[in-house]
């Protein structure tokens, strides 16, 4: 069977399934309420499998099992990272934040500061990070569907970033917090179904014998026991290696800071609830990320280094898609087609299902933070009036991703990945734990901490070798890099805290202060705390 | 600074809440086991790390066919945040939930009177 039409005929499905269900759901989207949280009704599992729909991004199936295939054991840092975060975002946020908020991140901020400097900051850093994890899986779905089509022309890639962002549009604006969970929740039990299938034949070639399947695996990348050590990526020089610590730490950190993901603890009734669906959320990553080793490392035993190696012309991002199809039967056979399809229109599930997520937090925080809290800040504004405009920054937003991912495609989807998480820890992190640890802290110390974050995340990018100076970078033919490292983390991130400290301590706000006890009980007990809508 | 830029003034119960010694109870059980627990799993996680850039010869030391010390080192990450996850769980269940449950009965008793 055709490989080609089997797969756009699998895509096509998925689009169909989730256009179908985004339908359903607009019908049970009537007050602001539901629109941002759907009506805080969801289950602690459903939560729970939403939010690995909502984590488990295109650079998380094809980008770590693609790091691990081409550099061995180095890649296995993304999984362990992204992993361990979640421990950050169970005891010093999930919980807290649920009783402490209603829609956005600001809110728990704006609950005892100066509404519009706190609203309108922390509005644009949740649009800037939700930016550059856009541009990530937009890139990403851009080269999947070339490849899979087998035609690398700019035009297919523009038209798939188009159709893509068309799509995120659509389920935000129809659908809302409802539509996108489902389509989070279908996707999650997808992608998970999906890597199973393949984990398991790929371990049944190596007799489920996981030193096998390394030595196996080390044998074929042609660098033998060095392919699991670590080292491979990151241990060429002190520079590197400060980078790889760098990395660790937004990584660590950045989850608990992303606006996509902190705004999914208030679709669920209670604290309880919100706990509950980041333990169901840690299982199901958890396991997830054991997978993607087996996948990395399958892939790197099983298919030649020139599919997978960019020095040698393959992609790495395409290795589980062509593991695949490996595992299948191989090329041209029937078995390797349809697995090869399916594990694409799985990848293409997962990027849908992730860019909703994004348009939904940044097109929230635009109309809940920056309309209401700062531009009317001193009309009354309809629920009506709001989703409306929730719906307009929809499109905005995602006008605005498209228009900046045609150029970015020259952009690794792992690094635009990173510097969202890096951002996410160096502005958003430090207030959220401020806020709710710190009766002293303020609105001059929550300003501070989260432009200064910001700004020095995207700057000391801005002055590294991934602008300019080397011929891999975006501009290789210039040279303005000043900052030797790729990853900023481990200079913004405690310019951060330490921006956030001294903002505090050099002003006085002794409403802040006061209504610091509110927040506390509010936030421990629960007392007061937004309740759920029942229709 | 107008009215509107200002958070509004709340509810007094909140202060008679927060004065009970109930509510001290909760803060100190939650805050004593959160904080020393995200250091430790925050220093378990650089530990590794820092392990993998700078102790490059004890992390590729073989245990079991081709399975190392990195590898095993990474798979306990797994094993620590599954524990530490299911700990807390059980933790706030048994020590934490009643007194919230408790406090927020209060609360809607007196937003009621």
């Amino acid at each position: 069977m055709d490989t080609q039409v089997l797969t756009t005929v699998l895509f096509l499905t998925v689009v169909a399934a989730t256009v179908a269900i985004t339908f359903w759901a607009s019908r049970q989207t009537k007050t602001a309420a539901d629109f941002y949280s759907g009506g805080r009704s969801f289950s602690g599992f459903q939560n729970g499998l939403a939010i690995g729909g909502d984590y488990m991004s295109a650079a998380s199936f094809l980008g770590i099992s693609g790091a691990i295939a081409v550099y061995g054991y180095d890649g296995f840092l993304y999984s362990i990272g992204f992993l361990v975060a979640w421990l950050v975002a169970l005891l010093l946020v999930a919980e807290m934040l649920r009783n402490a908020g209603r829609y956005t991140m600001a809110d728990q901020l704006a609950f005892r500061m100066r509404q519009r400097q706190v609203r309108s900051a922390a509005s644009i850093s949740t649009v800037v990070v939700s930016i550059f994890y856009l541009l990530a899986q937009m890139v990403g779905a851009g080269t999947l569907v070339a490849l899979l089509l087998g035609v690398d022309s700019e035009a297919v890639k523009n038209i798939t970033i188009i159709g893509v962002g068309a799509l995120m549009i659509f389920y935000v604006v129809v659908g809302g917090m409802k539509g996108t969970t489902y389509v989070q929740i279908v996707k999650a039990v997808l992608l998970m179904l999906g890597s199973a299938l393949i984990v398991v034949l790929v371990l049944a070639k190596f007799n489920f014998n996981l030193s096998e399947l390394l030595g196996s695996a080390a044998d074929n990348s042609g660098k033998g026991e060095a392919f699991l050590q670590p080292g491979l990526q990151y241990g060429a020089s002190l520079t590197s290696q400060i980078d790889f610590l760098s990395l660790g730490l937004a990584l660590v950190l950045g989850t608990a800071g992303l606006p996509h993901i902190l705004i999914r603890f208030y679709t669920v009734p209670t604290a309880q609830d919100a706990r509950k669906s980041v333990l169901w959320a840690i299982a199901l990553i958890g396991t997830f990320y054991l997978m993607t080793l087996v996948l990395g490392f399958g892939a790197a035993a099983l298919l030649d280094r020139d599919q997978v190696d960019p020095l040698e012309g393959g992609n790495q991002n395409l290795a589980s898609p062509l593991l695949a199809e490996a595992v299948g039967g191989g090329e041209g056979s029937t078995g390797g087609a349809i697995l090869l399809a399916l594990i694409a229109a799985v990848a293409f599930a997962t990027i849908l299902a992730v860019v909703a997520g994004l348009t939904l937090a940044s097109s929230s925080s635009v109309a809940h933070d920056l309309y209401k809290g700062v531009i009317k800040k001193d009309q009354p504004v309809t629920e009506k009036e709001e989703v409306r405009v929730a719906r307009i920054g929809a499109f905005v937003i995602g006008a605005i991703a498209i228009a900046l991912s045609i150029p970015a495609q020259r952009l690794n989807i792992a690094f635009l990945v990173a510097l969202a998480f890096a951002v996410a820890a160096s502005a958003n992190l430090p207030a959220i734990i401020y806020n709710m640890f710190w009766r002293r802290f303020n609105t001059r110390g929550a300003t501070w901490s989260i432009y200064g974050g910001l700004i020095s995340a995207v700057g000391l990018v801005f002055f590294s070798p991934v602008m300019s100076g080397l011929p891999t970078s975006l501009f290789p033919d210039s040279d303005w890099s000043i900052f030797p490292l790729n990853n900023p983390g481990i200079v913004s991130i405690p310019l951060g805290f330490l921006l956030g400290y001294l903002g505090t301590i050099s002003s006085r706000e002794p409403d802040a202060e006061e209504r610091y006890t509110e927040l506390e009980v509010r936030a421990l007990t629960g007392a007061g705390a937004e309740q759920a809508v029942l229709h | 600074m107008t009215e509107h830029e200002r958070a509004a003034r709340h509810d007094p119960i909140y202060d008679r809440l927060h004065a009970t010694p109930e509510f001290a109870e909760l803060r100190h059980r939650y805050r004593s086991f959160v904080i020393p627990a995200t250091v430790a799993f925050l220093a378990w996680y650089l530990l590794y790390v820092v392990l993998s850039n700078w102790a490059g010869g004890f992390m590729s030391t073989q245990v079991v066919g081709n399975i190392n010390v990195a590898l095993i080192f990474g798979l306990l990450q797994f094993v620590t945040t599954f524990a530490l996850a299911w700990y807390y769980a059980h933790y706030s269940q048994t020590k934490l939930d009643p007194l919230a449950r408790q406090l927020d009965a209060e609360y809607r008793k007196g937003g009621d009177a």
